[in-house]
C-alpha cells in the first residue's frame, strides 16, 4: 500500500489525485495530513497542494460528469467522513476509465456511496439554513454561533447573501474556528477568537441591541401558541429538530418552564 | 407580558388551526438589495406536535362576525378578543424575518364589519412590506369571502400564495356548521383566482416585466371528522380542486374537539390523526404517483384503510398485475410498488441500464424490502408463493413497527 499525505483541502485532495496518475502510484490511500498521525505503513508519498494540477482533475471532471454529479462530489469531501478521499479518488478512477456516463450507477458502491453521503451533506446544509438564528448586537450585526456536523459554511454563503442582502451578518462555525461575514458588498471568510460565551445571558445583553431580547421572547412565545397539544407528538418533533441543534435555537433556550 | 406578547399569543393560537404551512413554489427574488427571497421553501422550526413552522401564522383580529361552529373564533365563543394594527404585523415580519426564524407571512383574518373591510387590511399589510420595507419573503393571505375582486386582484399583485379555505367537504356540512357562509361565496372567488393567475402567466411569457400574480397560487382547506363524509367524497372533492382550480394544495385539518356543541364531536374526542395522514398519504398519490382517485376509493370501498397506507391498499386490490421482474417493470408501475417512492424509482430505473439488480443493491439503495417483495422479483427464477391479499397484509403489519399501532385495535376488521 502507498500512502499519499494531502494537507485537507479540495485542491490538495484533486492534486493528490493528479499525482496517482502522474506518478503511476499503485493502490493507493489518500490521508488528511492535519489528522493522520502515529505509525503509518507503507510508502509515504507528500503531496503539496498545486493549483494547476488540480484545475486539471475539475476539468477534467466537469467534462465527463453532469454539473450535479461535480457538486455531489464536493458536499461529499465536505463532509469529512474518515475515508471519504478514498471513496472520492475511486470514483473518480471510475468515471475517468469508463467511456460512458456512470454517475447514475447505483448499482455501483462508489457510486451509491457518493451519492448517499452528499444527501447527508446536503441535509445538513439545508438544516443551518432552517436553524440559524440571528441575535443583532448594539452595531447592528446580526449573529450566529453553528457547530454544523459537516462543514457545509461553503454551501450556505451564496443562500444567505441573496436573502440578507440589506443587513450586515455573520454566521461563525465555532468547531471548525471559521465564519462567513457579509459587509453589505460581499461575503468573506473570517477567523476570529470570541472570549465571552455568546449564549450567556449576561453576556447577551451587554452586547446585544436593546430589542433582541423582547423579539427573542416574542418569538418563544410565537413557538409556543401555535403548537396545537391535543396532537403532541414529541417522536416527531425531535426528529424534525433533533436535540443537537436546540442549543441554537431561540425557542428552545430559557423556556419559562426551564425544561430545556 | 407586553401588549403586543399578549396580542401575539391571543392572535397565533386563533390561527393555529390553519393547516397550510407551505412557503414554497414562489420565485421571488431579492430586488435591489432589498430584504429577502421566496423560493424553495424552509421550515424553520418544529412544534411539539410534529407540525413545523414556516411561515409567522397569525390573525389580524379573532372578533369574527359569523358563528362557525368547528371555529374557535365563532362570535358566540366566549374567549379573549384581540387584533393588530397593520404597523405591528409588519414589524414583527420584519423583525422575525432578519433573525432568521420564518420564510415570511401567513396572514388571515376574522371578519369585521364586512368582507371588503377586512380584506382591505389584509392587503394593506402585504402592500406595505413590499412598498415599504421593499420585502420578498414570502407572504400568504387569505381571502375573505365575499370580497370585491379590485381587492383580490391587489392581494395577487402582494402575495404569493393566496387561499380560500372550503372549510367543510360537502355542502350539507357548510349549511349545518356554518349556516351564514355559502359555498358558492367560496368557489366563485377561487374561479376568479384562477382566471387571473392564468392571464398572469401568458402576460408573462409576452413580457417578462409584467407584476406577479400570485406566482405559488392557490390553496384549500377542509376540516375532516368532524362531519361524517366518506373519504370517498373528500377525495373526490380534492381530485375536483386539482383538476378545475388548478390548486396547488388542498389541506386536510383533523378536527381539533373545541366545542361542546352537540353538533360536533365532543371534547376530548382524539383528533383523527391517521385518518389525516391517510388522506395526505391518497392526495401524494394524486399528484406525484400518477394515481387517478377512483384508483384510491370507490364506492366498493369508500373509507381509506386505516391499518395500512392506499397505496399498499391499491396493490393488494390489484395483485393480478404483480408480481413483476424489477429490471423490467415500467417506471409507472414501478412508483407503484409498495415499499419504492419515488426517488428509489429513480435510480432503479438509473442504475439497471448497467447492470440487473439484485436484492442486495436495492436494500442499499434504500427500498422498504419487507413490503416490495410481495410484489417484485430480481430473478426470472423466483420463489413467491401464491399469496392471498390477506395473508400479504398480515404478514407487512406483523414485520412492521407502525407508529400507529396501538391505535388499530378498535379498529380492525374481522375477516
Amino acid at each position: 500500500m502507498n500512502i499519499v499525505i494531502y494537507d485537507g483541502s479540495f485542491e490538495g485532495l484533486l492534486t493528490a489525485v493528479f499525482e496517482i496518475y502522474e506518478y503511476k502510484i499503485a493502490e493507493p490511500c489518500i490521508m488528511n495530513g492535519e489528522i493522520a498521525v502515529g505509525s503509518l505503513f507503507g510508502n509515504l508519498h507528500h503531496v503539496q497542494s498545486d493549483n494547476a494540477k488540480g484545475e486539471r482533475v475539475y476539468k477534467k471532471l466537469k467534462q465527463k460528469l453532469t454539473a450535479n454529479a461535480v457538486s455531489q462530489l464536493y458536499k461529499c469531501f465536505l463532509s469529512e467522513m474518515r475515508d471519504i478521499e478514498n471513496v472520492i479518488y475511486r470514483y473518480i478512477a471510475y468515471v475517468l476509465s469508463s467511456k460512458v456516463p456512470v454517475e447514475n450507477n447505483y448499482g455501483h458502491p462508489d457510486v451509491l456511496m457518493l451519492q448517499q453521503v452528499s444527501r447527508k451533506v446536503h441535509r445538513e446544509k439545508h438544516r443551518m439554513e432552517a436553524f440559524v438564528r440571528f441575535q443583532l448586537t448594539k452595531d447592528q450585526l446580526y449573529y450566529c454561533l453553528i457547530q454544523p456536523d459537516y462543514n457545509v459554511l461553503p454551501l450556505i454563503s451564496n443562500h444567505f447573501e441573496k436573502r440578507y442582502a440589506d443587513q450586515r451578518w455573520l454566521i461563525y462555525d465555532s468547531l471548525r474556528k471559521y465564519g462567513l461575514y457579509y459587509d453589505l458588498q460581499k461575503v468573506e471568510e473570517v477567523s476570529l477568537n470570541f472570549e465571552t460565551n455568546l449564549n450567556d445571558k449576561t453576556a447577551l445583553q451587554e452586547i446585544c441591541d436593546e430589542k433582541e431580547e423582547l423579539y427573542q421572547q416574542l418569538w418563544r412565545t410565537y413557538f409556543s401558541s401555535v403548537n396545537i397539544a391535543a396532537r403532541k407528538n414529541m417522536k416527531l418533533h425531535i426528529q424534525h429538530m433533533p436535540k443537537r441543534y436546540w442549543r441554537y435555537l431561540t425557542e428552545k433556550k430559557g423556556s419559562v418552564n426551564g425544561e430545556y | 407580558m407586553t401588549r403586543t406578547e399578549e396580542k401575539l399569543s391571543i392572535l397565533a393560537d386563533a390561527a393555529k388551526y390553519d393547516v397550510s404551512c407551505s412557503s414554497s413554489g414562489s420565485k421571488r427574488q431579492n430586488k435591489d438589495k432589498g430584504l429577502g427571497n421566496a423560493s424553495n421553501g424552509i421550515c424553520h422550526a418544529y412544534t411539539e406536535d410534529g407540525r413545523c413552522v414556516s411561515l409567522l401564522k397569525i390573525l389580524l383580529t379573532n372578533f369574527c362576525i359569523y358563528d362557525c361552529a368547528y371555529c374557535v373564533s365563532r362570535k358566540s365563543n366566549d374567549i379573549k378578543r384581540a387584533a393588530f394594527t397593520v404597523q405591528e404585523v409588519v414589524d414583527l415580519t420584519i423583525n422575525f424575518y432578519r433573525r432568521n426564524y420564518i420564510e415570511g407571512l401567513f396572514l388571515s383574518s376574522g371578519i369585521f364589519t364586512n368582507a371588503d373591510y377586512t380584506m382591505e387590511r389584509l392587503v394593506a399589510v402585504a402592500k406595505k412590506l413590499r412598498t415599504e420595507h421593499n420585502f420578498n419573503g414570502y407572504i400568504h393571505l387569505k381571502t375573505i369571502p365575499g370580497a370585491s375582486e379590485e381587492l383580490m386582484k391587489e392581494a395577487g399583485l402582494w402575495a404569493d400564495r393566496l387561499s380560500i379555505n372550503v372549510e367543510m367537504p360537502t355542502e350539507k356540512s357548510l349549511a349545518l356548521l356554518a349556516p351564514d357562509k355559502k359555498r358558492e361565496d367560496m368557489i366563485k372567488p377561487m374561479q376568479f383566482l384562477k382566471q387571473e393567475i392564468i392571464a398572469n402567466k401568458e402576460e408573462k411569457k409576452l413580457f417578462k416585466k409584467a407584476p406577479l400574480f400570485a406566482p405559488a397560487g392557490q390553496s384549500t382547506q377542509m376540516v375532516i371528522g368532524a362531519t361524517p363524509e366518506t373519504d370517498l367524497e373528500i377525495l373526490y372533492m380534492a381530485n375536483g380542486f386539482y383538476k378545475s382550480m388548478n390548486m396547488r394544495r388542498v389541506y386536510y385539518s383533523g378536527y381539533v374537539p373545541i366545542s361542546n356543541d352537540n353538533r360536533l364531536p365532543a371534547i376530548g374526542t382524539p383528533v383523527p390523526m391517521i385518518r389525516e395522514n391517510r388522506l395526505y398519504q391518497a392526495d401524494w398519490l394524486m399528484r406525484f404517483y400518477g394515481f387517478k382517485v377512483n384508483e384510491i376509493v370507490d364506492k366498493q370501498n369508500p373509507l381509506l384503510d386505516i391499518d395500512i397506507d392506499p397505496k399498499l391498499g391499491w396493490a393488494l386490490r390489484n395483485l393480478h398485475l404483480f408480481p413483476m421482474d424489477i429490471n423490467t417493470i415500467d417506471y409507472q408501475l414501478l412508483v407503484r410498488v409498495p415499499g419504492i417512492g419515488i426517488q428509489s424509482a429513480k435510480k432503479i430505473t438509473a442504475a439497471r441500464k448497467f447492470a440487473r439488480l439484485t436484492w442486495d443493491n436495492l436494500k442499499k439503495i434504500g427500498i422498504a424490502v419487507n413490503r416490495a417483495r410481495y410484489f417484485v422479483h430480481t430473478d426470472t427464477q423466483h420463489d413467491l408463493r401464491d399469496l392471498q391479499p390477506m395473508q400479504i397484509k398480515q404478514f407487512i403489519l406483523q414485520e412492521g413497527n407502525s407508529k400507529y399501532k396501538p391505535n388499530f385495535s378498535p379498529q380492525l376488521k374481522i375477516f
